[in-house]
């Protein structure tokens, strides 16, 4: 039943780049021609908001100190694309919006710096539904991206590039960013691995906030060592980042060597409704028989307050929003439309800057924020996020190690499908949850359904990544390295 | 709690955004219906429930409210629209203007 332990194509990079068989240099010219290939540029997949070829040849280095070390960083020459809400030197950072059209940050984030001296080699900007709102990636004011593996379909969202940059093969490794699930949904949707770490794992230091609440970076890989390395590569305390935790960071790609033998694996009743598709049940039943036959308790378990997550993040994340998105205001950043005096230039470049769906997400935040409804919707929504961990915790204090449930309701659905946003919004059904209690959870390959691939979720206590990543390993041994391919 | 055009229109002005006609009936439509769903959180008894402040292990951080400026990864006249005497020049507000000329 157990399979091999995969090794990622970055643990293989790392390798030949540190033993003199491949180059930097090498890599990326690799990497730029599966993107050519695959079609990645704005009128095939549209992956890359910003991909600047010439650039990355001539800077495609590891440096002699890096090279030469005898135990050289976790990434050495992996090119790793990274999502355009994250601020990068070179490249410009617009968070997919017409608003931010040609920004170029005056410093980078940390995680990118993290990614340098972990010997990566940051690759291009992906899109993204615009300033991370959206669940699709149709939201970007630079087009739609497709799902590289079926391309009339969405790749999911927000950080729909940086899943289809993985998905497509040309890089292993993705940055993302989560406020409630635009991870572990695009990596369910395209076949591939995506890892929310706990809130205060990550620094989020040059990622442009949306909810700060809730937001982190997230990690996508297209194995779970991938993943692993990547998380590795970028965790851990940073001064800049005053929620940032001041806690060892483990080795998340040696969590395979842990047994899964003994773990408890909780099995939550809500995650898996009536009304969910049988196909998609019959995959999640199928992975949890795997971990039974691996040695695992599968325990029953319940998280009551799991339907409310939705109204809860559609209150929270708008409202923390709508503050954060003030400052575009066509001052301090990008465009700038003159109106009728000061207060007209503020309304003509926000409502010109600002696309369909920021615009009704400001909106709504702006109201529930407001004198007369604050109590009703926002101060009863933090109440309810309260309830919502407090689930969490009771499961994980009853004995729990990971909770396991289907990652989305279901596979990838066909772009337009959805236009009703509040439909969409229940795409992140199976995710806000996670992200509403700060609590780390990540998605992987479980089989497909109509030759698309499933997702299933695996949920830990706060900081407790690594029993993630064991169980994650172990299920991707028993059910063949990538269940999406 | 039903959301009424001059509700989208103190918002919007609140929120600082220029709606058309069309626009503004689209979001109260749209606000209501997403409303709706929220209304759904008014049933859950929250009686002595705190509201949810941070959400890590640890509650929220707590740091001293100073330290020393984050420095820039570039000079600042690499991406400053122009500079003068070490003052960033940037473009006029039209307000700034309107009042020059009064």
């Amino acid at each position: 039943m157990t399979g091999a332990i995969t090794r990622g194509a970055s643990a293989a990079l790392r390798a030949h780049t540190a033993d003199g068989h491949t180059t930097a240099a090498a890599t990326v010219d690799a990497a730029l021609a599966r993107a050519r290939a695959v079609k990645a540029g704005r009128d095939g997949l549209n992956i890359f908001v910003s991909l600047d070829e010439r650039y990355l040849r001539e800077h495609a280095t590891v440096s002699a100190t890096q090279l030469s070390d005898t135990d050289p960083g976790l990434l050495l020459g992996v090119p790793v694309a990274i999502k355009d809400n994250i601020a990068t030197l070179h490249h410009p950072t617009t968070c997919g919006s017409k608003i931010l059209a040609g920004y170029v940050s005056p410093y980078q984030a940390t995680v990118v710096r993290r990614l340098s001296e972990a010997g990566a080699i940051p690759f291009g900007k992906t899109n993204m539904d615009e300033f991370a709102m959206g669940s699709s990636t149709e939201n970007s004011a630079y087009g739609p991206t497709r799902n590289p593996l079926a391309p009339d379909r969405v790749p999911g969202g927000s950080s729909g590039g940086s899943a289809a940059a993985v998905a497509a093969g040309i890089v292993p490794i993705a940055l993302g960013s989560e406020t409630g699930g635009s991870v572990r949904q695009p990596a369910a949707f395209c076949g591939i691995v995506g890892v929310k770490p706990t809130y205060g794992r990550v620094s989020r230091f040059g990622l442009v906030a949306f909810a700060s609440s809730l937001d982190q970076v997230g990690v996508f890989g297209a194995t779970v060592d991938d993943a692993a390395r990547g998380l590795g590569a970028i965790a851990g305390h940073d001064v800049r980042d005053s929620t940032s935790a001041e806690l060892a960071v483990p080795h998340y790609h040696l969590a395979h060597a842990k047994p899964v033998k003994g773990m408890v694996v909780g099995r939550p009743k809500e995650y898996f409704p009536a009304s969910l598709d049988p196909r998609v049940r019959a995959r999640c039943d199928a992975a949890l028989e795997h971990l039974r036959a691996l040695g695992a308790e599968i325990r029953d378990v319940s998280l009551p307050h799991t339907d409310l997550a939705i109204p809860v993040y559609y209150i929270v994340a708008p409202a923390e929003a709508s503050s954060n998105l003030a400052r575009f205001d066509g001052v301090r950043y990008g465009l700038r439309i003159t109106g009728d005096g000061l207060k007209g230039m503020y309304e003509e470049t926000r409502s010109t800057g600002f696309g369909p769906e920021v615009t009704r997400r400001i909106m709504l935040g702006t109201y529930v924020l407001s004198a007369g409804y604050y109590d009703a919707y926002y101060r009863k929504a933090q109440q309810v996020r309260t309830l919502i961990a407090d689930d969490f915790s009771r499961v994980f204090a009853s004995g729990v190690d990971v909770l396991f449930t289907p990652t989305t309701p279901t596979p990838a659905f066909p772009i337009g499908a959805i236009s009703d946003p509040y439909e969409m919004y229940m795409s992140d059904i199976f995710t806000a949850t996670a992200n509403l209690a700060g609590v780390p959870a990540m998605s992987q390959p479980i089989g497909r359904v109509d030759g698309l691939p499933v997702g299933g979720q695996l949920i830990a206590a706060h900081f407790a990544e690594e029993k993630m990543f064991t169980v994650a390993y172990a299920l991707e041994g028993a059910l063949g390295v990538r269940a999406s391919s | 709690m039903a959301v009424t055009i001059d509700d989208v229109r103190h918002i919007a002005a609140l929120a600082r955004l220029g709606l058309t006609d069309e626009r503004a009936a689209l979001l109260v439509r749209e606000m209501n219906t997403i409303l709706g769903h929220m209304d759904e959180l008014s049933k859950v008894k929250t009686g002595g429930v705190q509201e949810a402040i941070g959400v890590g292990a640890r509650g929220v951080p707590v740091r001293a409210d100073g330290g020393a400026p984050i420095q820039l990864e570039r000079s600042i006249d690499a991406f400053a629209p122009a500079l003068r005497d070490g003052f960033l020049i940037v473009p006029r507000l039209s307000s700034h203007e309107s009042a020059e000329e009064k």
